[in-house]
């Protein structure tokens, strides 16, 4: 197809705001799927696609309206994956800013348009659900205008699940959007912006054409990483997957791979002829970096297989997650793993637990820290109980957070990013009634219960959105916890200087509470190096016995020791004590539920 | 396989003690000779488990004490006769008359329920005796020439003080008992007593938690040998120690009769049932009550050998019993002083006796 009939967009909106039902509007408006085949948002129905035998979601639809090509490409939808919308936009040339006319502007939609803007794109913003009583168009009309820097009667207004107006979007994505302008006869050039594994066709990448064409059976590399395969197939998704003899210049598709691991074709690389290598890739690849990490384990340590073949499924398909082995004394056998964020972590775990039915322990998160020792050594440090003692600087990771509440909770959310070592950025009324709050912050002050924080003090108002921003140096503590004398891998945190007292007297005091009493006394104490900042005694037990016995009681005495007995072997050995597995969890889960 | 203890279950109360989880029947006043008449024709169905010369008899409730006289009277003749012949009973019960029954009915030793001396706590336990009653039954009975005399005593009772505590002992010594069996309350969850009072006893849980310790202060200061977890004897050229019991402890086969009795006989373990109606029918038709059987395969009879001797003030001999006990932890219970070995026997130390439950649990493989 002629480049200047194709246009490359996608759809930016915050959840619920209508993005899959549009998406169906226009699959169905254009002919691509019949009424018949039309089940209700076929984009995000993975379940459909697996009962067809294709595990592989499809990332781009092409669609043809009025004598063109349209590539509709859709984005990850959550904050986690920043790198990869943005790498879904660079292979647009425009996107639709759809926003709920009820819920006006979230802190998702803004991030995402601005990333959007800063791609160079051509925004159409599109008011949707005017069917809704409590909608209010014109107002919303007015946020987006105000948001995008045009005029409020250039916003479409459309209601998705009517069908009202989605003629006129696809009008305007051929009037407004850009086609593409690249090189047909150049050197072949892709941006890979996602992929995906199917255990039958190995990684399938999605791509963008940019220069040149792309075949089957092709040699190919990837520029950034180096990575040689060959084509086995080239084809695009209308909507279920379909071979093409070649993908052009400004054309979006697949490349069958035939590699069998996601983390040789990394999201943002450029794809290019072995035949005919382009000089340059494409600019903006970064090499995605998890930022948070936890410590999974098995509950139960007969299920460290299962985890570790769990784990290993995932990363098939999910080039960004991390894991490596670890082995505390309190926990016992299972992994480090790397999130890109907090809802990275989510996910995983979710899926863990749901489609892998394993039952988890996941340790309190902590971010990536860069630390330089005294010896002058600079190294990354994943877990707390890995932090050298003797540093000369450590650094954290900084966030760039976009917090979006009516004005009335202004005061609240200032005080809980104040609290949370933040730095005010700046301001603005997006309405008269709805603020939109910029503020660094330390990501490790958010890792743990901000948003929940950030819910209940505004009454679930506020949308909250992130960015990693950099490293900077903290005045930063490693605090270890000590259970008679033996520090427990586990428990160690790393906490800016100020809040190490109350965070050590915290941990103490929740542990007192939840270790059961011993054969003898135990001292529970959190430490900074050699230094105790909060100490507890569990006093010993002084009786532990079965009042009486006799002639009819003893099986049930002796049925009572072996549930005793039982009760023992699910504890951790901390040195010579015994700790419950849910003392472990109630401390982990310090954050997220007691405050 | 031959028993030589035997344990014949009376149960009928006058009315039911809140605590209490024993079986018992309360207002079948009428059904009393009934239920001897089966009791005896459970004895002769079971007579050949019983070793032609008993060791020990004992008739628990319930409270016996209350069973009609003449029922009372006619079950302990028919008894096969044996060195010690225990009967429980409620002090309210005992009159001259019921002593001097007991006395010619071949009984030997009385065990009777005081709980406690304070009016209060009695009637938090629901007991019908008061405190002079305890006096008088007592007085009653050495008249009647018992020589062997048992109290029972109850602490961690809702509302009882360190002060109450140390004035039941007081009470309890001063009237000179051979032996005194000190149970500490346990309220289970879901009863009735735990409903009314489990409040407060967990507000008490606290300050209740040296009762154990004061318990066995008291009655060992005055001479008394702390012989089990929950018993004591008096310090005397007899040995004063409940045979019966001693039975259940070093692992002894019993046979039991009566509603809710249990037997141990052979690595078999069974449970008569308990309703008093199927038992009675059962037996007039000269047949077996229905039972609950259990089998004691060799490492279960291990472990109760184990949980049962480590009660006793005796060393227990780990002989043949290697198995049930987890090596490691015997050394590390012993590091922390809580049991001695001496050769292939073991014994919990005074503080291991306190831990006992909790050591044993430990200790098992």
């Amino acid at each position: 197809m002629e480049q200047s009939r194709i246009r490359n967009f996608s759809i930016i909106a915050h959840i619920d705001h209508g993005k899959s039902t549009l998406a169906d509007r226009i699959l169905e408006l254009t002919d691509t799927v019949t009424g018949r085949d039309m089940r209700a948002q076929v984009l995000d129905s993975m379940e459909l696609e697996r009962e067809r035998g294709i595990t592989i979601k499809a990332q781009a639809v092409r669609v043809t309206w009025k004598g063109h090509e349209l590539n509709l490409i859709d984005t990850p939808g959550h904050v986690d994956f920043t790198y990869e919308v943005s790498r879904s936009l660079q292979a647009c040339e425009g996107a639709l800013l759809v926003v709920d006319a009820a819920q006006g502007i979230e802190a998702q939609t803004v991030a995402n348009a601005y990333l959007a803007i800063e791609n160079d794109l051509e925004i159409v913003p599109v008011v949707n659900k005017i069917d809704l009583p409590q909608a209010d168009p014109d107002a919303t009309a007015a946020e987006i205008a105000d948001l995008v820097g045009d005029t409020p009667d250039h916003v479409l207004r459309i209601s998705a699940k009517t069908g009202d107006g989605v003629a006129e979007v696809l009008d305007a994505i051929v009037e407004r959007i850009p086609s593409p302008t690249g090189d047909p006869q150049a050197p072949p050039r892709a941006l890979i912006f996602d992929s995906s594994y199917d255990q039958y066709r190995g990684v399938v990448a999605f791509v963008r054409v940019v220069d040149g064409s792309f075949e089957a059976r092709e040699p190919l590399r990837a520029m950034a990483q180096g990575t040689r395969f060959e084509s086995e197939e080239v084809g695009f998704f209308s909507p279920t997957m379909r071979a093409a003899e070649s993908l052009g210049a400004g054309e979006v598709g697949y490349v069958i791979t035939g590699l069998k691991d996601v983390s040789r074709l990394r999201v943002g690389d450029t794809l290019t002829s072995e035949r005919t290598p382009a000089a340059q890739p494409l600019p903006g690849y970064k090499d995605v970096k998890p930022m948070v990490f936890a410590g999974l384990f098995p509950t139960d340590s007969d299920e460290y297989p299962d985890l570790r073949d769990a784990l290993e499924r995932l990363k098939l398909n999910d080039a960004a997650l991390f894991y490596e082995p670890e082995t505390s004394q309190a926990l016992g056998f299972g992994f480090r793993c790397g999130f890109l964020g907090l809802l990275h972590m989510e996910i995983v775990r979710e899926r863990l637990e749901r489609e892998f039915d394993l039952d988890l322990i996941v340790t309190a998160p902590n971010v990536a820290y860069r630390v330089l020792t005294k010896a002058g050594e600079e190294v990354e440090v994943h877990n707390p109980s890995e932090m050298p003692r003797e540093v000369e600087r450590v650094e954290e990771p900084y966030i760039k957070a976009s917090i979006i509440v009516p004005k009335g909770y202004v005061g609240q959310v200032m005080e809980l990013n104040t609290e949370r070592r933040g730095r005010f950025d700046h301001m603005e009324y997006l309405s008269e009634e709805r603020v939109l709050l910029v503020y660094e912050l330390p990501l490790a002050e958010i890792v743990l219960d901000y948003y929940d924080q950030l819910k209940s003090r505004t009454r679930g108002y506020a949308s909250f959105d992130y960015d990693v921003i950099d490293f900077r140096e903290g005045k930063l503590e490693r605090v270890d916890v000590l259970i008679a004398g033996e520090p427990v891998d586990a428990l160690s945190l790393i906490v800016h200087r100020d809040g190490a007292y109350a965070r050590g007297r915290m941990l103490v005091d929740r542990l007192r509470e939840e270790i059961p009493r011993q054969f003898f006394d135990v001292a529970v104490q959190a430490a900074i190096g050699s230094r105790v900042i909060a100490r507890e005694t569990i006093k010993a037990k002084r009786k532990d016995v079965l009042a009486k016995c006799y002639g009819g009681d003893i099986s049930r005495k002796r049925k009572l020791l072996e549930q005793q007995k039982k009760g023992k072997k699910r504890m951790k050995q901390v040195g010579s004590v015994e700790v419950p597995q849910e003392a472990f969890l109630a401390v982990l889960n310090l954050d997220g539920s007691k405050k | 396989m031959s028993a030589r203890h035997l344990y014949v279950h009376l149960p009928f109360c006058a009315s039911r003690c809140g605590y209490c989880d024993f079986v018992t029947v309360v207002g079948q006043d009428g059904r009393h000779a009934a239920y001897v008449d089966a009791l005896l024709v459970e004895l002769a169905l079971e007579g050949d488990i019983l070793a032609p010369r008993l060791e020990s008899v004992f008739l628990g409730g319930g409270t016996p004490t209350l069973t009609e006289p003449r029922s009372l009277e006619r079950l302990l003749r028919a008894l096969p006769p044996a060195e010690e012949v225990t009967v429980e009973a409620n002090p309210e019960t005992v009159t001259p008359a019921v002593a001097a029954l007991l006395r010619e009915g071949g009984v030997t030793r009385v065990s009777l329920g005081a709980q406690s001396f304070q009016p209060r706590l009695l009637e938090v336990l629901e007991r019908r005796a008061r405190p002079d009653d305890v006096r008088r039954a007592f007085a009653i009975l050495r008249e009647a020439d018992f020589d062997n005399l048992s109290l029972d005593l109850i602490y961690g009772i809702p509302g009882q003080s360190a002060a109450d505590l140390d004035a039941d002992l007081s009470e309890a010594l001063a009237l000179e008992p051979e032996h005194v069996s000190a149970y500490e309350l346990e309220a289970k969850p879901g009863t009735r007593f735990t409903h009314a009072h489990g409040e407060e006893l967990a507000r008490q849980a606290d300050a209740m938690e040296s009762y154990f310790e004061r318990v066995v202060a008291g009655l060992t200061e005055a001479g008394y040998r702390w012989y089990e977890t929950a018993n004591f004897c008096r310090a005397s050229e007899r040995d004063l120690r409940s045979q019966h019991n001693l039975a259940y402890w070093r692992g002894w086969d019993y046979l039991g009769l009566g509603i809710g009795a249990v037997s141990t006989i052979a690595g078999r373990r069974w449970r008569t049932t308990p309703r008093l109606g199927r038992y009675l029918a059962s037996l007039q038709a000269g047949e077996r009550p229905q039972r609950e059987l259990e089998e004691l395969p060799p490492p279960v009879r291990d472990s109760e050998r184990v949980l049962l001797g480590l009660r006793l003030d005796e060393p227990l001999s780990l002989a043949g019993l290697g198995d049930a006990v987890d090596a490691a932890a015997v050394e590390r219970l012993e590091r922390l002083g809580l049991i001695a070995r001496k050769g292939s026997s073991l014994t919990l130390t005074e503080r291991g006796r306190f831990l006992g439950g909790g050591v044993t649990a430990e200790l098992l493989a």
